[in-house]
């Protein structure tokens, strides 16, 4: 844990879909523990949440939602966008948030990886977009940048955004994870590397974290599937969310980073069920794809929220004609940055 | 601690893949001493050897490898007045090995490379992962964030979309370093005790439109499909600069991969790297790299090559315009070292006459 970054500059949200998150919340206790919590109980979930002593923690359900966004709106924290509240409320400099069915993962040597200290020690070291390192994280203990790194490029610029990745069930869609049922990912990657600038990747929402102060607004929930479900495999938001995140940051000149810390992944769902309500996420990317790497903000686009007011807009123009659910997911991130500046500004 | 493997012969492969369609292109001055430990590996492969320095020293290559070596001598010979766009007295000599090749694929290693261990104590293969890497395609448009999504045990993940699973042909393989790495001068000046001991499980695509370090310690390409590019430049003797030879090479290769839809991997396998070059040398070759540096990164990063360069040569010697056109004002050596790409081209067509191929569709 850098010795600069307080435990109470941190907020860890959780976005329960689950109701019953007692051995989520005790697996995690001796890395939680030190810090706030925000856990966001899923507007549609009806049980009671369960969730054990010992913890710092704010809870919100429904009431609370519609009381802070008015009931109208709080449809768009269906599902996993519920976290989202969680970055909307929280006033802390750094978020970090894991899906409700991760527990700590161990590393190669078999020790628990603290994916809370991982996560804040990538956000509170230099990314490095411009050129790549071939010995990943330079600023990584016992690594450096390699010969023919320009020392101009060295010092690096402000990691905004810290992607972890998943031990046991990967992060794969529907049809790969059911293509091969029985396939877990046991590969644990000691790196942690930059995500070149303009370079766009799919940022899943299970295992990350995030610079608050300096992305907050980027984060949204706006995409939502006709046929989005409970389970990853049945939602695109977080790739949705994670493409304007990266052209936001790629634009603004922010760093995004990719590897460490793992998260085990428990076994849940049934990707073969999954397989109708995710196709439509699969076709869609067909589309999302290409139209993010053709985005370019103008240079007036200064702020994180007028970044994602331009992406919206741009979203609306030319992909909005093309399925209602782009154009629903640009006024839905129109009003997000609304959203922003009446209840998540920190002032 | 980082410690190179002794067990090799345990690990060798019962079948060595690309066995007559690869050949190990070694550079080398003082001797091929670390050619015993690779044996199991490398035995079954053709080799070149690159006699750099004084043509009139006999270099004893182990017994039992099939090899060819050329010194500065037969060097000459076969290229004439064109001879010159070779280096001397610098590694980078060892781009002749390249241009003399008739295999489809070229591996590189250095004679202070040794052979690296696993986490698990195995010895590693580096040939044969390089070999698996260039055979499986590369991802450049879109990063899998678990990775190289071909190998055993790992996919492309949710959000990948599907038209972008199939891949694009690798024409490079970028490998890694235990125990010594790669810094430049400065950095081992500052922390000449640090040792590469993390291993890194992955094998990546360096995207589009991204350009990286690529150092020829521990290399291999698809010779088919990039060997033009893999030109090392002029270093060592008479040139104002050294060490920037696989670098030069590296940068002019991605991208000409990138314009032309090839991909380039970086990550696995690791060599364990035995010798520490002398910093206050190294500082004197690099010094003048260092401050070119950051003219050649903005015109590596803006370079574009025009639709009609459809071959690798074709956008070789487009760019060797561009930087006599953009980086002469830098230095008159760049005068020099575009003429020689130019000639390298030349000699490269002279040597392989079935003609340029067109490698993919330019971008």
């Amino acid at each position: 844990m850098s010795l600069s970054i307080k435990d109470d500059e941190i907020d860890i949200v959780i976005g329960a879909l689950r109701p019953d998150l007692t051995s989520f919340m005790n697996e995690w206790r001796t890395i939680f523990s030190r810090f706030h919590l925000i856990i966001v109980k899923d507007p549609d979930l009806k049980e009671e949440l369960k969730i054990p002593e010992g913890f710092n923690l704010d809870v919100y359900k429904k009431p609370d939602i519609d009381r802070v966004v008015g009931t109208s709106t709080s449809t768009i924290f269906s599902g996993y966008s519920c976290r989202y509240f969680g970055y909307l409320v929280s006033r802390k400099k750094y978020i970090i948030s894991v899906d409700d069915d991760c527990y700590p993962a161990k590393d190669n040597k078999g020790i628990l990886v603290d994916a809370v200290a991982q996560h804040i020690t990538n956000l509170t070291t230099p990314a490095t977009p411009f050129f790549f390192n071939t010995l990943y994280d330079p600023f990584t203990e016992g690594a450096d940048f390699v010969r023919g790194y320009p020392f101009s490029l060295r010092s690096g610029v402000q990691c905004a955004l810290s992607c972890g990745l998943w031990l046991n069930l990967a992060d794969y869609d529907a049809p790969t994870q059911a293509l091969k049922p029985e396939e877990r990912n046991s590969r644990y990657v000691d790196a942690v590397l930059t995500v070149p600038a303009r370079t766009l990747m799919p940022i899943s929402g299970i295992n990350i974290a995030f610079n608050r102060e300096v992305i907050g607004p980027a984060l949204l929930p706006s995409l939502r599937l006709g046929g989005e479900g409970k389970f990853r495999w049945e939602t695109m938001e977080d790739i949705w969310s994670g493409m304007c995140v990266k052209v936001v940051c790629d634009h603004l000149g922010l760093g995004v980073k990719t590897g460490m810390p793992y998260v085990w992944r428990n076994d849940r769902g049934d990707a073969i069920a999954s397989l109708r309500k995710e196709w439509e996420g699969v076709k869609l990317m067909e589309e999302v794809v290409p139209f993010f790497q053709s985005v370019r903000l103008s240079r007036e686009a200064t702020t994180t929220e007028d970044c994602v007011a331009e992406v919206a807009n741009v979203v609306k123009e030319q992909l909005g004609t093309k399925d209602p659910m782009f154009a629903r997911a640009a006024k839905a991130m129109l009003d997000w940055v609304k959203l922003w500046k009446s209840v998540g500004s920190s002032t | 601690m980082a410690e190179p493997a002794t067990a090799t012969q345990a690990a060798a492969p019962v079948v060595a893949l690309l066995k007559d369609e690869l050949d190990i292109v070694i550079p080398t001055i003082r001797n091929l001493d670390f050619l015993e430990m690779w044996r199991p590996f490398f035995q079954p492969y053709h080799l070149i050897i690159v006699q750099d320095g004084d043509p009139s020293k006999t270099i004893k290559v182990p017994e039992g490898f099939d090899y060819e070596l050329y010194n500065r001598n037969d060097i000459n010979r076969i290229l004439g007045p064109k001879a010159s766009c070779i280096s001397f007295k610098d590694s980078a000599c060892r781009c002749f090995g390249y241009m003399v090749s008739k295999k489809k694929y070229i591996f590189t290693i250095d004679d202070d490379c040794f052979v690296a261990k696993d986490p698990s104590g195995k010895a590693i293969n580096a040939l044969e992962q390089h070999i698996k890497n260039l055979l499986s395609p590369s991802t450049p448009f879109f990063f899998n964030t678990l990775y190289d999504p071909f190998r055993e045990g790992a996919d492309f993940v949710r959000g990948y979309p599907f038209s972008l699973r199939e891949g694009v042909p690798t024409a490079a393989s970028h490998g890694l370093w235990l125990n010594i790495p790669d810094y430049d001068a400065p950095t081992q000046l500052v922390k000449p005790l640090e040792r590469n001991t993390r291993y890194v499980d992955a094998v990546l695509t360096i995207p589009k439109g991204t350009l990286f370090p690529m150092c020829g310690m521990n290399l291999a390409f698809n010779r088919e499909l990039i060997g033009p590019a893999m030109y090392f430049g002029l270093m060592g003797d008479g040139q104002p600069i050294g060490r920037y030879d696989d670098m030069w090479a590296g940068w002019c290769t991605k991208v000409i991969c990138d314009h032309l839809g090839l991909g380039v991997k970086t990550g696995l396998p690791y060599i364990f790297h035995s010798k520490a070059s002398n910093p206050f040398v190294n500082l004197r070759k690099e010094y003048k790299g260092i401050y070119w540096q950051e003219e050649i990164i903005p015109f590596f990063q803006q370079a574009v090559l025009p639709k009609d360069c459809t071959t690798v040569q074709k956008c070789y010697i487009e760019l060797a315009k561009q930087v006599k056109e953009k980086l002469s004002k830098v230095d008159p050596y760049f005068d020099k070292l575009a003429d020689a790409m130019v000639t390298w081209i030349e000699a490269w067509d002279e040597l392989n006459p079935t003609g340029p191929v067109p490698n993919g569709k330019a971008a």
